[in-house]
């Protein structure tokens, strides 16, 4: 079996997402083909995903592939694509609309959200959970290539990346109407630059605290414990806080090393932002708020009346 | 300029949505609504026109059953101009593959040069559709925009990327997929409900749309469900309740215990 894995990269790093499903696809016992597509691609750093789980590392440089559109992407990838019995996708914004278009183009399966991968039948199982995480589905493909998107931080990059795997260019044919999207400038997210995807202390403000005047509660205990301030939806929606700090299926996926929620009901449409979390505590009024069905610690409690006892105990043994 | 909005019918979100174990497709036989995320797209297309854009006509696109009749409806209450839905036994357990064949079958049709799309659906959560649309129809894409602006022939975008934003302009005829913080929809008038049945809602079938009916329906579908199971049990966490605000030290405890601070 020939897997294809689509390796995105931005600011000269490629996707977390990206390298931790090449990592899967290694464990599949197929042949691993990594796909990289930019402009002045250096090839030793393009080697590098052989350290990820890469057999080889194809090579798409072209100028119209520098602008992180998807549409050229998928012009480059078509012809390797063809060849291969599966199509590897990490999640993000431009890897999901580069696997769809893909699909689109080559009339594939798809399959999203994707948790887990097996080979099967000389062809790729994948498997996701669906409806609201109350049923895991597994879906495999009536024809070759399959294309699969992986749900955000489904899987871990290796951690001791080391070697390399031959590199070979491949020839770019991009399509006129393909290039006529352009990127023209970025903008900083609002709320100050913090990036709450890279925070490994994370304390969230959910509904349940009330109103704004309550944010700085949470503010201290993150504060206190060296970590940064997010929320949920409702709370952006609310105008508590700016989007950039909304962890959930609309927002952003965090996988920090502790999250604590205050006031977080834990419905779907968050969890699925902030599941991966190593240490999950929740802090909640109802008993029957569904974070309690995953949270590692669940308390029982009122937010407003824990949280400055909390802040403090957490200060005084920070010294 | 012609606006298209692709508009999906999907269980209401109080309903018991479940598997059909016999299928393996979603049971759709419970209440429905339009897709939440699409009238997002709805109301952004109302609003390019209120915004003083020449907007011909704003035509609200839906695949599905009979029954999705109900959400063209709401969309012409909320200000779509007429509607047209795509409906056929050939079609039904179609994929995402054919589905998105379909309907650019169907919006291609429709003389619009702006499709709207929302970000992904409520049902299936995949934020594919956008793309795999504008790849059958080779237009430029946008998706998860914030902001949107039209500027003559040209769309001027905002997209939600991971880092913040991406600028992105790209020129008419396109696709766009808007994310659910772009606006806040409307609700319909009691008046703009009963006039919605006095506007245009067109059927088409498989053979309208001269579709390849071997890239539609279940038999069409390249994705195929091999087995429904149950999630794995998650192992019971610990649970403090708190008295007197007791909570605050055994959680402190945990944190110190696991090495967390």
């Amino acid at each position: 079996m020939g897997v294809l894995v689509y390796a995105h990269h931005d600011d000269g790093e490629f996707a977390a997402n990206s390298l931790g499903i090449l990592a899967k696809a290694a464990t599949l016992g197929g042949e691993v083909t990594a796909f990289v597509a930019g402009s002045g691609i250096d090839d030793g750093w393009a080697a590098a995903l052989g350290g990820h789980g890469a057999g080889k590392v194809l090579v798409a440089d072209d100028p119209a592939l520098a602008g992180g559109l998807s549409q050229p992407i998928v012009d480059a990838l078509e012809p390797s694509a063809r060849e291969a019995d599966a199509v590897l996708f990490g999640a993000g914004v431009v890897s999901a609309d580069v696997a769809a278009g893909l699909a689109a183009r080559l009339g594939a399966g798809i399959a999203c959200e994707t948790t887990d991968l097996a080979a099967a039948d000389g062809g790729i199982v994948a498997t996701r959970p669906a409806l609201d995480d109350s049923v895991m589905v597994e879906s495999g493909f009536a024809s070759a290539p399959g294309v699969v998107l992986a749900r955000a931080n489904a899987f871990a990059p290796r951690e001791d990346a080391s070697g390399t795997a031959p590199v070979e260019r491949v020839d770019v044919t991009i399509a006129d109407w393909s290039r006529a999207a352009a990127l023209t400038g970025r903008e900083a997210a609002e709320g100050g630059g913090v990036d709450i995807t890279e925070a490994d202390i994370l304390v969230t403000v959910g509904r349940g605290m009330g109103g704004p005047e309550n944010v700085p509660l949470v503010e201290a205990l993150a504060k206190a414990l060296g970590g940064e301030v997010a929320a949920t939806r409702a709370v952006v929606d609310a105008g508590w806080v700016p989007y950039s700090m909304q962890v959930g299926q609309t927002g952003k996926t965090v996988s920090p090393k502790l999250y604590i929620a205050c006031g977080v009901s834990g419905a779907i449409q968050h969890k699925v932002g902030m599941a991966n979390a190593g240490t999950i505590i929740a802090i909640n009024k109802d008993q029957n708020a569904p974070i309690f069905e995953f949270a590692d610690v669940g308390v029982i409690g009122d937010a407003l009346a824990i949280l400055p006892k909390l802040t403090e105990l957490v200060a005084a043994r920070k010294g | 300029m012609n606006i298209a909005v692709c508009v999906k019918e999907v269980p209401s979100a109080t309903s018991h949505r479940r598997l059909d174990p016999g299928t393996k497709r979603l049971d759709r036989s419970g209440d429905s609504e339009p897709n939440p995320f699409d009238m997002h797209a709805l109301e952004e297309a109302i609003r390019i026109r209120e915004r003083g854009a020449d907007v011909g006509e704003i035509v609200a696109v839906c695949m599905g059953p009979e029954s999705a009749q109900r959400v063209l409806t709401k969309a012409l209450a909320l200000g779509a101009d007429r509607a047209v839905l795509v409906t056929d036994a050939a079609l039904a357990g179609s994929d995402i593959a054919g589905t998105a064949y379909v309907l650019a079958a169907a919006v291609g049709k429709q003389d619009a040069e702006l499709v709207l799309l929302g970000q992904q659906a409520a049902d299936a959560d995949c934020y594919v559709m956008a793309a795999a649309v504008a790849d059958h129809l080779r237009r430029p894409l946008v998706t998860q925009v914030a902001d949107l602006q039209l500027d003559g022939g040209t769309v001027r975008a905002k997209r939600q990327a991971e880092h913040g934003y991406d600028l992105i302009e790209a020129p008419l005829p396109a696709v766009v997929s808007v994310s659910d913080a772009i606006n806040t929809p409307r609700l319909p008038s009691i008046k703009a409900i009963m006039g919605a049945k006095r506007k245009p809602l067109e059927t088409l079938s498989a053979a309208d749309l001269e579709l390849d009916v071997a890239r539609v329906g279940g038999d069409g579908a390249r994705s195929v469900v091999r087995s429904i199971s149950p999630p794995p049990a998650k192992s019971e966490g610990l649970k403090i309740e708190d008295a007197g605000g007791d909570a605050a030290e055994k959680v402190v405890a945990f944190l110190n215990e696991k090495g967390l601070i």
